[in-house]
């Protein structure tokens, strides 16, 4: 009795491994062990051609002894996250609420709105290159004569713009969930108390979806500290390093320099992981914070 | 406050009717707007795409004038590699579906459902590795796909153990790291967790075994959930540019994105042709969306709810 019970449980256990092995086997190479020799490579010089040679704290020192990385990479990642999150989560929330006033057509606009999100990030690069180009479509339109793209003080806000236009269909749609939540009673509750649509807004919108906006704000930190597919189609980092930021220049030490310097991009790796991992918390805190503030 | 309520009783009534009308116009506005501008892009590109490739930057911008076919013949004639990278990308796109989805839905049933030693531990370490921005583990696995970790291998007396799949240039190289991640897993997991277990239990005790059960009734019976993780993965794979990137070679090879903004750098005189070729890539997702809309929406619904 004992011992069938005992080989029950043996057998589930077995099965339970075989389930998961599948998943578990890859996850461990890409996941566990890449990030156990992404630490190890950033204390080692490697150029691919001789192994790994450990040099402790040196790709670090260099990582914050390059001006690349200290005058252009990290204030353009910063000021990239800076204007873009903002902007993207406000944009996505004020049409996530016009969208929840029980208009007509509601469906229609939903559709429509999430038509730049589908588009993949290569392709609206590309044709945002083109309808910006000297005589693009915006040029036309507009009347200017502008090269935005090949000027290191318009084409960082090209791209900025692109992506606040492209990834707010999809923070709609999670935002438009999380109102759709919000039950109509409260709604009816504070227009009963006289409440006008602006202070709805504020005092009774924002406060029910701070979860959402926390999780918008994060997923939108974690995404922007890492933009790369629209800054290596449109600019390469360029004109005169404008459009340098963190991740390009991961990608541009460890794969397109032409001494290859993996240890030292495996460290501004670690580095940005940090970065990203200390901003998200500390996000956290004020979005947590500010919420206790407006309760009491 | 008492001066307002005891005006108010009007007031209660009036907002409604004339604020709520101009708000209503506001509202349209913001709306059409954006809509607007939400399909100008797209819209742009098909009128352009239908113009001669000499007149990639001229007006009219409104229409296709004068129009032409001759950019989508170049695709299908001259140059046979677009219709190449968009069988790979499908290729590519399909396969990363159907393996992220079986593996996450089998681990996700597990760790559901299943007692074994070390779950918890291997749960948060999997909950935990959801934090990482990918971009650190990318040039290890860059090596795990390629050369390997240590060149030449870890030599065992007389066995040699690679520590690289060598797949560098293969559609393989590509498919590999896409198929196991924590975020589907961990999707999927709450989703049995939540799911009733009686017609499982009805199953085992007819004497169908775990993978009986699985595979006849649970999978099935989940299929609006495998669904949803699947579309969330193929717009993925579908769109993925920096692992391909770093992984293909040969054009022959190449995913119609990676084709693409090749081509553009290969011959950057024939715009029109790209604007074309980037038709192939967005129109299928495009149908795929209104097709199974309810699905996208709710998988996207989905990723902000688990942390609400």
């Amino acid at each position: 009795m004992n011992l069938s019970i005992k080989n029950k449980k043996t057998s589930e256990a077995v099965t339970g491994y075989l389930f998961i092995s599948p998943w578990l086997i890859i996850f461990t190479i890409f996941s566990i062990v890449s990030l156990a020799y992404a630490i190890y490579l950033s204390f080692t010089s490697y150029n691919l051609l001789k192994p790994p040679q450990w040099w402790g704290l040196e790709g670090y020192l260099r990582v914050f002894d390059d001006d690349l990385f200290l005058k252009k990479a990290l204030p353009n990642t910063f000021k990239y996250v800076l204007i873009v999150v903002p902007l993207q989560t406000a944009l996505s929330l004020v049409l996530a609420f016009a969208m929840d006033q029980k208009l007509r057509f509601q469906r229609i606009f939903r559709t429509l709105f999430y038509l730049p999100s589908v588009t993949s990030s290569v392709v609206i690069s590309l044709i945002f290159i083109w309808i910006f180009a000297p005589q693009g479509i915006f040029n036309q339109i507009t009347r200017l004569s502008v090269n935005w793209l090949d000027n290191p003080r318009t084409a960082f806000y090209v791209i900025m713009g692109m992506n606040i236009f492209t990834t707010s269909g999809t923070l709609m749609l999670i935002f438009l969930a999380g109102l759709q939540d919000i039950s109509p009673s409260i709604y009816e509750a504070s227009q009963i108390d006289g409440a006008n649509p602006i202070q709805t807004f504020f005092y009774i919108t924002i406060p029910m979806i701070r979860p959402v906006i926390f999780f918008v704000v994060t997923v939108g930190i974690i995404g922007c500290f890492q933009v790369f597919d629209q800054i290596f189609v449109m600019t390469a980092g360029g004109p005169l390093d404008s459009t340098t930021t963190v991740t390009y220049l991961i990608y541009k030490w460890a794969f397109r320099d032409t001494t290859i310097k993996m240890g030292q991009a495996s460290a501004l790796a670690v580095v940005l992981t940090f970065i990203i991992l200390a901003i998200t918390i500390l996000q956290r805190r004020v979005i947590e914070g500010s919420g206790s503030s407006a309760e009491s | 406050m008492s001066s307002i309520s005891s005006a108010s009783s009007s007031r209660v009534i009036e907002w409604p009717v004339v604020v709520g009308r101009v708000r209503r116009v506001i509202f349209y506005a913001i709306l059409i707007f954006w809509t607007l501008l939400s399909i100008a892009p797209l819209y742009f590109t098909l009128v352009f795409s239908l113009k001669p490739v000499v007149d990639a930057y001229t007006p009219p911008i409104w229409w296709p004038v004068p129009f032409t076919f001759a950019n989508y013949q170049t695709i299908l004639e001259t140059f046979d590699l677009f219709p190449r990278w968009v069988v790979n990308s499908i290729n590519i796109s399909v396969i990363v579906t159907l393996l992220r989805v079986l593996f996450c839905a089998m681990a996700g049933y597990s760790f559901a459902r299943i007692e074994f030693p070390f779950k918890k531990i291997i749960f948060n370490v999997l909950l935990v590795s959801m934090m990482m921005p990918g971009v650190v583990t990318l040039i290890p696995s860059f090596l795990i796909i390629g050369p390997g970790l240590i060149r030449g291998g870890i030599s065992l007396g007389q066995l040699t153990l690679p520590t690289g799949f060598n797949l560098i240039d293969s559609p393989w190289g590509v498919i590999l790291p896409g198929v196991a991640d924590a975020f589907g897993v961990f999707m999927m997991t709450q989703f049995y967790k939540s799911f009733p277990k009686e017609l499982e239990e009805a199953a085992m005790m007819d004497g169908s075994g775990r993978w009986g059960t699985f595979f006849r009734i649970v999978l099935p019976i989940s299929q609006t959930q495998l669904l949803t993780l699947g579309l969330l993965t193929f717009q993925g794979a579908w769109n993925n540019f920096m692992w391909p990137l770093l992984v293909l070679r040969s054009p022959e090879f190449f995913t119609l994105p990676i084709g693409l903004q090749w081509f553009r750098g290969e011959y950057y005189t024939l715009y029109s042709v790209v604007l074309a070729g980037s038709l192939f890539n967005t129109l299928p997702m495009l149908i795929i969306f209104f097709v199974f809309q309810r699905y996208f929406i709710r998988s996207i619904a989905s990723t902000g709810s688990k942390e609400g």
